[in-house]
Protein backbone atom coordinates (compact mmCIF):
# COMPACT_ATOMS: atom_id res chain seq x y z
CA UNK A 1 0.00 0.00 0.00
CA UNK A 2 2.86 2.14 0.98
CA UNK A 3 4.15 2.20 -2.64
CA UNK A 4 1.76 4.40 -3.26
CA UNK A 5 2.97 6.77 -1.49
CA UNK A 6 6.39 6.28 -3.03
CA UNK A 7 5.20 7.24 -6.66
CA UNK A 8 2.64 9.11 -8.47
CA UNK A 9 0.40 7.77 -11.12
CA UNK A 10 -3.10 9.05 -11.01
CA UNK A 11 -5.69 6.09 -11.30
CA UNK A 12 -8.32 7.74 -13.68
CA UNK A 13 -7.65 10.40 -16.02
CA UNK A 14 -9.33 13.52 -16.46
CA UNK A 15 -9.20 13.62 -20.20
CA UNK A 16 -11.13 10.66 -20.18
CA UNK A 17 -8.78 7.93 -21.13
CA UNK A 18 -8.90 4.49 -19.73
CA UNK A 19 -6.33 3.79 -16.69
CA UNK A 20 -3.13 3.00 -18.49
CA UNK A 21 -1.30 0.18 -17.53
CA UNK A 22 2.43 1.37 -16.52
CA UNK A 23 4.98 0.46 -19.81
CA UNK A 24 8.08 0.92 -17.61
CA UNK A 25 8.49 1.23 -13.92
CA UNK A 26 11.01 3.61 -12.28
CA UNK A 27 12.23 2.97 -8.82
CA UNK A 28 14.60 5.10 -6.55
CA UNK A 29 16.65 5.75 -9.48
CA UNK A 30 19.83 7.55 -9.11
CA UNK A 31 22.02 8.27 -12.16
CA UNK A 32 25.79 10.14 -11.92
CA UNK A 33 28.09 11.34 -14.41
CA UNK A 34 31.41 10.29 -12.42
CA UNK A 35 30.79 12.08 -8.92
CA UNK A 36 28.04 13.87 -10.42
CA UNK A 37 24.83 13.30 -9.24
CA UNK A 38 22.50 14.16 -12.13
CA UNK A 39 19.01 12.11 -11.04
CA UNK A 40 18.15 11.58 -7.64
CA UNK A 41 15.61 8.97 -5.89
CA UNK A 42 13.58 9.27 -9.22
CA UNK A 43 10.02 7.45 -9.11
CA UNK A 44 8.01 7.37 -11.64
CA UNK A 45 5.64 4.97 -14.38
CA UNK A 46 5.41 5.44 -18.08
CA UNK A 47 2.25 4.68 -18.97
CA UNK A 48 1.78 1.93 -21.59
CA UNK A 49 0.49 3.51 -25.14
CA UNK A 50 0.64 6.92 -23.58
CA UNK A 51 2.87 10.12 -24.10
CA UNK A 52 5.12 11.33 -21.09
CA UNK A 53 6.29 14.29 -21.37
CA UNK A 54 9.68 15.07 -19.54
CA UNK A 55 9.62 19.23 -18.49
CA UNK A 56 12.43 21.49 -16.86
CA UNK A 57 15.33 23.81 -17.21
CA UNK A 58 18.37 22.79 -18.94
CA UNK A 59 20.55 20.70 -16.95
CA UNK A 60 17.79 19.27 -14.62
CA UNK A 61 18.40 15.78 -15.98
CA UNK A 62 15.38 15.22 -18.18
CA UNK A 63 17.27 14.00 -21.41
CA UNK A 64 19.71 12.22 -18.86
CA UNK A 65 16.60 10.25 -17.33
CA UNK A 66 15.24 9.36 -20.77
CA UNK A 67 19.39 8.13 -21.53
CA UNK A 68 18.67 5.46 -18.90
CA UNK A 69 15.68 4.17 -20.33
CA UNK A 70 17.35 2.19 -22.87
CA UNK A 71 21.00 2.43 -21.26
CA UNK A 72 21.92 4.88 -23.71
CA UNK A 73 24.25 5.77 -21.34
CA UNK A 74 26.65 2.57 -21.10
CA UNK A 75 27.85 3.92 -24.28
CA UNK A 76 29.91 6.45 -22.33
CA UNK A 77 32.67 5.12 -19.29
CA UNK A 78 31.79 6.59 -16.06
CA UNK A 79 28.25 6.99 -16.28
CA UNK A 80 25.95 4.66 -14.28
CA UNK A 81 22.71 4.62 -13.08
CA UNK A 82 20.92 2.85 -9.75
CA UNK A 83 18.05 1.68 -8.41
CA UNK A 84 15.14 0.15 -10.89
CA UNK A 85 13.73 0.40 -14.33
CA UNK A 86 11.44 -2.94 -14.68
CA UNK A 87 10.11 -2.89 -18.40
CA UNK A 88 8.97 -6.30 -19.14
CA UNK A 89 9.56 -7.98 -16.01
CA UNK A 90 13.49 -7.34 -16.10
CA UNK A 91 15.44 -4.39 -14.50
CA UNK A 92 16.97 -3.21 -17.29
CA UNK A 93 19.48 -1.47 -15.39
CA UNK A 94 21.26 -5.13 -14.82
CA UNK A 95 24.44 -5.83 -15.88
CA UNK A 96 23.14 -9.35 -17.87
CA UNK A 97 20.33 -7.10 -19.96
CA UNK A 98 20.94 -7.33 -23.91
CA UNK A 99 21.84 -3.87 -24.44
CA UNK A 100 20.91 -4.52 -28.20
CA UNK A 101 17.48 -6.31 -27.77
CA UNK A 102 16.71 -3.33 -25.13
CA UNK A 103 17.18 -0.29 -27.44
CA UNK A 104 15.32 -2.66 -30.20
CA UNK A 105 12.40 -2.58 -28.47
CA UNK A 106 12.89 1.06 -26.63
CA UNK A 107 14.09 3.39 -30.08
CA UNK A 108 15.43 6.84 -29.79
CA UNK A 109 15.20 9.91 -31.91
CA UNK A 110 17.11 12.71 -31.16
CA UNK A 111 17.18 16.76 -31.29
CA UNK A 112 18.85 17.17 -34.48
CA UNK A 113 17.85 14.52 -36.99
CA UNK A 114 20.44 11.73 -37.77
CA UNK A 115 19.72 10.17 -41.20
CA UNK A 116 22.73 7.87 -42.41
CA UNK A 117 24.43 9.22 -45.58
CA UNK A 118 22.55 6.36 -47.67
CA UNK A 119 18.92 6.25 -49.22
CA UNK A 120 15.71 6.38 -47.76
CA UNK A 121 15.04 2.80 -48.31
CA UNK A 122 18.41 1.48 -46.33
CA UNK A 123 17.67 4.13 -43.41
CA UNK A 124 15.35 2.23 -42.48
CA UNK A 125 16.19 -1.02 -43.62
CA UNK A 126 19.64 -0.85 -41.63
CA UNK A 127 17.98 -1.48 -38.38
CA UNK A 128 15.95 -3.87 -39.38
CA UNK A 129 18.99 -5.78 -41.17
CA UNK A 130 20.65 -6.27 -37.53
CA UNK A 131 17.98 -7.78 -36.21
CA UNK A 132 16.38 -9.97 -38.38
CA UNK A 133 16.73 -11.18 -41.75
CA UNK A 134 13.88 -10.50 -44.03
CA UNK A 135 13.70 -11.50 -47.81
CA UNK A 136 12.90 -8.55 -50.22
CA UNK A 137 9.33 -8.61 -50.37
CA UNK A 138 8.80 -9.07 -46.34
CA UNK A 139 11.77 -5.62 -46.15
CA UNK A 140 9.41 -3.87 -48.79
CA UNK A 141 6.73 -4.29 -46.43
CA UNK A 142 8.22 -2.93 -43.28
CA UNK A 143 10.33 0.27 -45.14
CA UNK A 144 6.17 1.05 -46.45
CA UNK A 145 5.12 0.24 -42.51
CA UNK A 146 7.31 2.39 -40.94
CA UNK A 147 7.10 5.23 -43.74
CA UNK A 148 3.47 5.09 -43.28
CA UNK A 149 3.61 5.12 -39.43
CA UNK A 150 5.74 8.02 -39.69
CA UNK A 151 3.05 10.06 -41.91
CA UNK A 152 5.54 10.27 -44.62
CA UNK A 153 4.82 7.11 -47.19
CA UNK A 154 3.46 9.32 -49.56
CA UNK A 155 5.85 11.62 -49.50
CA UNK A 156 8.88 9.54 -49.84
CA UNK A 157 7.24 6.19 -51.94
CA UNK A 158 8.48 7.34 -55.11
CA UNK A 159 11.88 8.55 -54.17
CA UNK A 160 13.03 5.68 -52.31
CA UNK A 161 16.67 5.51 -53.68
CA UNK A 162 17.15 8.85 -52.69
CA UNK A 163 19.73 9.89 -49.94
CA UNK A 164 18.14 10.61 -46.99
CA UNK A 165 20.48 13.66 -46.43
CA UNK A 166 18.51 15.35 -49.44
CA UNK A 167 15.45 15.38 -47.40
CA UNK A 168 14.02 18.98 -45.92
CA UNK A 169 14.64 18.68 -41.81
CA UNK A 170 11.33 17.86 -40.65
CA UNK A 171 11.06 15.05 -43.63
CA UNK A 172 14.31 13.79 -42.13
CA UNK A 173 13.20 13.74 -38.20
CA UNK A 174 10.22 11.42 -39.71
CA UNK A 175 12.28 9.44 -41.69
CA UNK A 176 14.50 8.48 -38.34
CA UNK A 177 10.94 8.41 -36.44
CA UNK A 178 10.51 5.61 -39.34
CA UNK A 179 13.66 4.05 -38.94
CA UNK A 180 12.91 3.54 -35.05
CA UNK A 181 9.57 2.38 -35.56
CA UNK A 182 10.59 -0.06 -38.28
CA UNK A 183 12.43 -2.32 -35.62
CA UNK A 184 8.86 -2.73 -34.47
CA UNK A 185 9.64 -1.01 -30.54
CA UNK A 186 7.54 -1.09 -27.36
CA UNK A 187 8.65 2.08 -26.32
CA UNK A 188 9.81 5.56 -28.09
CA UNK A 189 11.95 7.73 -26.71
CA UNK A 190 11.81 11.32 -28.04
CA UNK A 191 14.41 13.74 -26.87
CA UNK A 192 13.32 17.33 -28.33
CA UNK A 193 12.34 16.02 -31.62
CA UNK A 194 11.50 19.31 -33.12
CA UNK A 195 13.69 21.96 -31.90
CA UNK A 196 15.64 22.16 -34.89
CA UNK A 197 12.14 22.10 -37.14
CA UNK A 198 10.10 24.76 -38.33
CA UNK A 199 6.34 25.03 -36.93
CA UNK A 200 4.69 23.37 -39.82
CA UNK A 201 7.11 20.69 -39.07
CA UNK A 202 6.86 20.64 -35.55
CA UNK A 203 3.18 20.56 -36.37
CA UNK A 204 3.35 17.28 -38.51
CA UNK A 205 5.74 15.27 -35.56
CA UNK A 206 3.15 16.39 -33.09
CA UNK A 207 0.22 15.04 -35.01
CA UNK A 208 2.50 11.99 -35.44
CA UNK A 209 2.97 11.51 -31.66
CA UNK A 210 -0.67 11.59 -31.43
CA UNK A 211 -1.16 8.75 -34.30
CA UNK A 212 1.83 6.92 -32.81
CA UNK A 213 0.34 6.47 -29.27
CA UNK A 214 -1.89 4.08 -30.53
CA UNK A 215 0.69 1.62 -31.31
CA UNK A 216 3.30 2.73 -28.79
CA UNK A 217 4.37 4.09 -25.42
CA UNK A 218 6.18 7.20 -25.75
CA UNK A 219 8.68 9.41 -23.33
CA UNK A 220 9.22 13.31 -24.93
CA UNK A 221 11.39 15.60 -23.80
CA UNK A 222 10.59 18.83 -24.55
CA UNK A 223 11.88 22.65 -23.67
CA UNK A 224 8.86 23.33 -25.29
CA UNK A 225 6.16 23.78 -22.69
CA UNK A 226 3.10 23.88 -25.07
CA UNK A 227 4.53 21.60 -26.51
CA UNK A 228 4.25 19.14 -23.76
CA UNK A 229 0.51 20.73 -22.90
CA UNK A 230 0.08 19.11 -26.79
CA UNK A 231 0.42 16.37 -27.07
CA UNK A 232 1.48 14.37 -23.52
CA UNK A 233 -1.21 12.72 -21.12
CA UNK A 234 1.39 12.57 -18.46
CA UNK A 235 3.79 15.39 -17.53
CA UNK A 236 6.79 14.81 -15.32
CA UNK A 237 8.86 18.12 -14.03
CA UNK A 238 12.38 17.78 -13.10
CA UNK A 239 14.14 20.64 -11.31
CA UNK A 240 18.20 19.66 -10.17
CA UNK A 241 17.91 16.06 -10.77
CA UNK A 242 14.82 15.58 -9.07
CA UNK A 243 11.72 14.83 -10.03
CA UNK A 244 9.07 17.60 -8.45
CA UNK A 245 5.97 16.71 -9.38
CA UNK A 246 4.60 14.23 -12.04
CA UNK A 247 0.96 14.01 -12.74
CA UNK A 248 -1.99 14.30 -16.11
CA UNK A 249 -0.80 16.95 -17.89
CA UNK A 250 -4.53 18.50 -17.35
CA UNK A 251 -4.39 18.94 -13.90
CA UNK A 252 -0.66 19.81 -14.19
CA UNK A 253 -1.30 22.74 -16.75
CA UNK A 254 -3.89 24.28 -15.31
CA UNK A 255 -2.95 23.58 -11.13
CA UNK A 256 -0.42 22.49 -10.28
CA UNK A 257 0.20 21.12 -7.13
CA UNK A 258 3.92 22.21 -6.32
CA UNK A 259 4.77 26.21 -6.52
CA UNK A 260 8.07 25.24 -8.30
CA UNK A 261 6.24 23.29 -11.07
CA UNK A 262 3.48 26.66 -11.38
CA UNK A 263 6.28 28.97 -11.65
CA UNK A 264 8.20 27.04 -14.30
CA UNK A 265 5.43 26.35 -16.44
CA UNK A 266 3.69 30.34 -16.32
CA UNK A 267 7.62 31.40 -16.93
CA UNK A 268 8.13 32.62 -13.45
CA UNK A 269 11.28 30.74 -13.14
CA UNK A 270 14.56 32.45 -12.56
CA UNK B 1 3.33 35.59 -6.81
CA UNK B 2 7.21 35.48 -8.34
CA UNK B 3 7.66 38.32 -11.11
CA UNK B 4 7.77 36.60 -14.63
CA UNK B 5 10.53 36.06 -16.69
CA UNK B 6 8.96 38.23 -19.24
CA UNK B 7 8.11 41.85 -17.01
CA UNK B 8 6.22 42.95 -19.90
CA UNK B 9 3.85 39.52 -19.09
CA UNK B 10 3.40 40.84 -15.65
CA UNK B 11 2.61 44.04 -16.56
CA UNK B 12 -0.36 43.01 -18.74
CA UNK B 13 -1.44 40.78 -16.49
CA UNK B 14 -1.21 43.91 -13.90
CA UNK B 15 -3.24 45.81 -16.06
CA UNK B 16 -6.39 43.43 -15.77
CA UNK B 17 -6.19 42.91 -12.51
CA UNK B 18 -6.35 46.89 -11.86
CA UNK B 19 -8.97 46.93 -14.26
CA UNK B 20 -11.21 44.82 -12.67
CA UNK B 21 -11.04 46.86 -9.75
CA UNK B 22 -11.33 49.84 -11.11
CA UNK B 23 -14.86 48.93 -12.85
CA UNK B 24 -15.57 47.25 -9.98
CA UNK B 25 -15.22 50.67 -8.20
CA UNK B 26 -17.48 52.37 -10.92
CA UNK B 27 -20.16 49.24 -10.51
CA UNK B 28 -20.36 50.40 -6.96
CA UNK B 29 -20.09 54.03 -6.98
CA UNK B 30 -23.33 53.23 -9.55
CA UNK B 31 -25.22 51.16 -7.13
CA UNK B 32 -24.67 53.74 -4.58
CA UNK B 33 -26.14 56.47 -6.41
CA UNK B 34 -29.20 54.06 -7.08
CA UNK B 35 -29.86 53.21 -3.79
CA UNK B 36 -30.01 57.44 -2.63
CA UNK B 37 -32.62 56.99 -5.74
CA UNK B 38 -34.59 54.12 -3.93
CA UNK B 39 -34.55 55.67 -0.91
CA UNK B 40 -35.78 58.64 -2.60
CA UNK B 41 -33.23 61.40 -1.04
CA UNK B 42 -31.69 61.69 -4.77
CA UNK B 43 -32.19 64.74 -6.84
CA UNK B 44 -32.96 64.82 -10.41
CA UNK B 45 -29.71 64.56 -12.28
CA UNK B 46 -28.81 61.53 -10.05
CA UNK B 47 -31.12 58.87 -12.57
CA UNK B 48 -29.07 60.33 -15.41
CA UNK B 49 -25.71 60.17 -13.95
CA UNK B 50 -26.60 56.04 -13.20
CA UNK B 51 -27.21 55.53 -16.75
CA UNK B 52 -24.22 57.50 -17.65
CA UNK B 53 -22.16 55.12 -15.52
CA UNK B 54 -23.52 52.17 -17.00
CA UNK B 55 -22.46 53.14 -20.73
CA UNK B 56 -18.67 53.62 -19.53
CA UNK B 57 -19.22 50.22 -17.51
CA UNK B 58 -19.99 48.57 -20.99
CA UNK B 59 -17.27 50.06 -22.67
CA UNK B 60 -14.93 49.21 -19.67
CA UNK B 61 -16.16 45.39 -20.77
CA UNK B 62 -15.27 45.58 -24.16
CA UNK B 63 -11.98 46.74 -23.10
CA UNK B 64 -11.74 43.78 -20.24
CA UNK B 65 -12.67 41.32 -22.99
CA UNK B 66 -10.09 42.63 -25.40
CA UNK B 67 -7.17 42.62 -23.28
CA UNK B 68 -8.16 39.35 -21.97
CA UNK B 69 -8.23 37.59 -25.24
CA UNK B 70 -4.50 39.44 -26.18
CA UNK B 71 -3.21 37.67 -23.53
CA UNK B 72 -4.03 34.55 -24.59
CA UNK B 73 -3.17 34.62 -27.75
CA UNK B 74 0.02 36.20 -27.37
CA UNK B 75 1.17 34.84 -23.74
CA UNK B 76 -0.24 31.56 -23.45
CA UNK B 77 -1.28 31.49 -20.23
CA UNK B 78 -0.90 28.09 -18.07
CA UNK B 79 -1.82 27.58 -14.47
CA UNK B 80 -2.23 30.59 -12.13
CA UNK B 81 -2.09 32.84 -15.10
CA UNK B 82 -4.71 31.13 -17.31
CA UNK B 83 -7.34 30.82 -14.06
CA UNK B 84 -6.59 34.24 -13.80
CA UNK B 85 -7.26 35.65 -17.13
CA UNK B 86 -10.41 33.33 -17.51
CA UNK B 87 -11.54 34.70 -14.07
CA UNK B 88 -11.17 38.16 -15.24
CA UNK B 89 -13.20 37.33 -18.36
CA UNK B 90 -16.07 36.25 -15.93
CA UNK B 91 -15.70 38.73 -13.38
CA UNK B 92 -16.01 41.54 -15.74
CA UNK B 93 -19.06 40.19 -17.44
CA UNK B 94 -20.75 40.15 -14.09
CA UNK B 95 -20.36 43.81 -13.21
CA UNK B 96 -21.12 44.09 -16.34
CA UNK B 97 -24.61 42.59 -15.62
CA UNK B 98 -24.73 44.19 -12.16
CA UNK B 99 -24.39 47.73 -13.69
CA UNK B 100 -27.37 46.90 -16.27
CA UNK B 101 -29.27 45.63 -12.98
CA UNK B 102 -28.84 49.05 -11.23
CA UNK B 103 -29.58 51.05 -14.11
CA UNK B 104 -33.09 49.05 -13.56
CA UNK B 105 -33.27 49.63 -10.33
CA UNK B 106 -32.59 53.59 -10.63
CA UNK B 107 -35.15 53.77 -14.07
CA UNK B 108 -37.64 51.88 -11.55
CA UNK B 109 -36.85 54.06 -8.10
CA UNK B 110 -37.28 57.24 -9.95
CA UNK B 111 -40.57 56.21 -12.04
CA UNK B 112 -42.53 54.60 -9.21
CA UNK B 113 -45.62 56.02 -7.79
CA UNK B 114 -45.40 57.15 -4.28
CA UNK B 115 -47.89 54.89 -2.39
CA UNK B 116 -48.06 56.05 1.55
CA UNK B 117 -49.25 52.23 2.40
CA UNK B 118 -45.38 50.89 0.62
CA UNK B 119 -43.32 53.41 1.89
CA UNK B 120 -41.86 51.27 4.84
CA UNK B 121 -41.14 48.67 2.36
CA UNK B 122 -39.85 50.60 -0.49
CA UNK B 123 -37.58 53.12 2.20
CA UNK B 124 -36.43 50.42 4.75
CA UNK B 125 -36.54 47.03 3.22
CA UNK B 126 -35.89 47.45 -0.35
CA UNK B 127 -33.25 49.54 0.94
CA UNK B 128 -31.77 47.67 3.36
CA UNK B 129 -31.20 44.46 0.85
CA UNK B 130 -29.84 46.85 -2.04
CA UNK B 131 -26.93 48.15 0.99
CA UNK B 132 -26.57 44.15 1.55
CA UNK B 133 -25.82 43.69 -2.18
CA UNK B 134 -23.77 46.17 -1.92
CA UNK B 135 -21.70 45.54 0.88
CA UNK B 136 -21.32 41.69 -0.97
CA UNK B 137 -19.81 43.37 -4.09
CA UNK B 138 -17.39 45.36 -2.18
CA UNK B 139 -16.59 41.82 -0.46
CA UNK B 140 -16.23 40.29 -3.73
CA UNK B 141 -14.11 42.78 -4.97
CA UNK B 142 -11.72 42.81 -1.83
CA UNK B 143 -11.45 39.27 -1.96
CA UNK B 144 -10.73 39.36 -5.55
CA UNK B 145 -8.60 41.98 -5.01
CA UNK B 146 -6.27 39.77 -2.04
CA UNK B 147 -7.32 36.57 -3.66
CA UNK B 148 -8.58 36.03 -0.24
CA UNK B 149 -10.81 32.49 -0.16
CA UNK B 150 -12.23 33.63 3.10
CA UNK B 151 -13.69 36.55 1.77
CA UNK B 152 -14.94 35.19 -0.80
CA UNK B 153 -16.72 32.21 1.17
CA UNK B 154 -18.34 34.92 3.27
CA UNK B 155 -19.59 36.18 0.41
CA UNK B 156 -20.88 33.13 -0.61
CA UNK B 157 -22.79 32.90 2.85
CA UNK B 158 -24.27 36.40 2.29
CA UNK B 159 -26.27 35.64 -1.06
CA UNK B 160 -28.89 33.69 0.84
CA UNK B 161 -29.12 36.92 3.28
CA UNK B 162 -30.32 38.71 0.07
CA UNK B 163 -32.06 35.89 -1.02
CA UNK B 164 -34.66 35.68 2.12
CA UNK B 165 -34.82 39.33 2.30
CA UNK B 166 -35.97 39.24 -1.51
CA UNK B 167 -38.86 36.34 -0.29
CA UNK B 168 -40.16 38.93 2.78
CA UNK B 169 -40.63 41.47 0.40
CA UNK B 170 -42.69 39.38 -1.89
CA UNK B 171 -44.59 38.20 0.95
CA UNK B 172 -45.18 41.63 2.29
CA UNK B 173 -45.99 42.79 -1.41
CA UNK B 174 -48.67 40.25 -2.10
CA UNK B 175 -50.24 40.72 1.23
CA UNK B 176 -51.16 44.66 0.20
CA UNK B 177 -51.93 44.09 -3.25
CA UNK B 178 -54.41 41.52 -2.04
CA UNK B 179 -55.76 43.78 0.44
CA UNK B 180 -55.94 47.02 -1.74
CA UNK B 181 -55.78 46.86 -5.48
CA UNK B 182 -54.39 50.54 -5.79
CA UNK B 183 -50.91 49.29 -4.39
CA UNK B 184 -50.61 46.78 -7.41
CA UNK B 185 -48.77 49.22 -10.29
CA UNK B 186 -46.45 50.54 -7.51
CA UNK B 187 -46.02 47.17 -5.74
CA UNK B 188 -44.63 45.32 -9.09
CA UNK B 189 -42.68 48.06 -9.40
CA UNK B 190 -40.70 47.55 -6.15
CA UNK B 191 -40.97 43.99 -7.19
CA UNK B 192 -39.26 44.74 -10.04
CA UNK B 193 -36.12 46.35 -8.01
CA UNK B 194 -36.08 43.70 -5.15
CA UNK B 195 -35.18 41.12 -8.23
CA UNK B 196 -32.88 43.32 -9.66
CA UNK B 197 -31.30 43.58 -6.07
CA UNK B 198 -31.58 39.82 -5.46
CA UNK B 199 -29.66 39.30 -9.35
CA UNK B 200 -27.11 41.58 -7.71
CA UNK B 201 -26.23 39.33 -5.05
CA UNK B 202 -26.08 36.70 -7.25
CA UNK B 203 -23.60 38.21 -9.70
CA UNK B 204 -21.06 39.49 -6.59
CA UNK B 205 -21.66 35.69 -5.55
CA UNK B 206 -20.17 34.44 -8.95
CA UNK B 207 -17.47 36.85 -8.15
CA UNK B 208 -16.64 35.23 -4.98
CA UNK B 209 -16.73 31.92 -6.80
CA UNK B 210 -14.60 33.13 -9.33
CA UNK B 211 -11.96 33.42 -6.83
CA UNK B 212 -12.47 30.50 -5.57
CA UNK B 213 -11.32 29.01 -8.66
CA UNK B 214 -8.33 31.25 -9.69
CA UNK B 215 -6.89 30.44 -5.90
CA UNK B 216 -7.81 26.93 -5.03
CA UNK B 217 -8.33 25.59 -8.91
CA UNK B 218 -11.61 23.82 -8.55
CA UNK B 219 -15.12 24.96 -9.85
CA UNK B 220 -17.18 25.91 -6.96
CA UNK B 221 -19.93 27.16 -9.04
CA UNK B 222 -22.61 24.25 -8.57
CA UNK B 223 -21.24 23.23 -4.80
CA UNK B 224 -23.27 23.83 -1.86
CA UNK B 225 -22.10 26.45 1.13
CA UNK B 226 -21.09 23.57 3.13
CA UNK B 227 -19.03 22.44 0.52
CA UNK B 228 -17.38 25.91 -0.20
CA UNK B 229 -16.39 25.88 3.16
CA UNK B 230 -14.77 22.85 3.59
CA UNK B 231 -12.65 23.62 0.12
CA UNK B 232 -11.56 26.90 1.21
CA UNK B 233 -10.61 25.74 4.80
CA UNK B 234 -8.43 23.05 3.16
CA UNK B 235 -4.90 24.23 2.64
Amino acid sequence: MNETALVSRPQVTASGLPPAAPKMTIRKLDFYYGKFHALKDVSLDVAERRVTAFIGPSGCGKSTLLRTFNRMYSLYPGQRATGEIRFNGRNVLEARTDLNMLRAKVGMVFQKPTPFPMSIYDNIAFGVRLYESLGQRDMDERVEYALTKAAMWDEAKDKLKQSGMALSGGQQQRLCIARAVAVKPEVLLLDEPTSALDPISTAKIEELITELKNDYTIAIVTHNMQQAARVSDFTAYMYLGELIEFGETDQIFLKPKRKETEDYITGRFG
Amino acid sequence: MTEHTHKQFDAEMEAIRSGVLTMGGLVETQLSRAIVLVEGKADDGVAGQVGADEKTINQMQVDMDLACSQIIAKRQPAAIDLRMVLTVTKIVNDLERVGDETKKVAKKAAQAAQNARLAQVRYFDLSRAAGRAKEMLQLSLDAFARLDVNAAAEVIDLDDEIDAAFSAIMRQLISYMMEDPRTISPALEIIFMAKSIERIGDHAKNIAEAVVQVVKGIDVRHATAEQIRAEVAEE
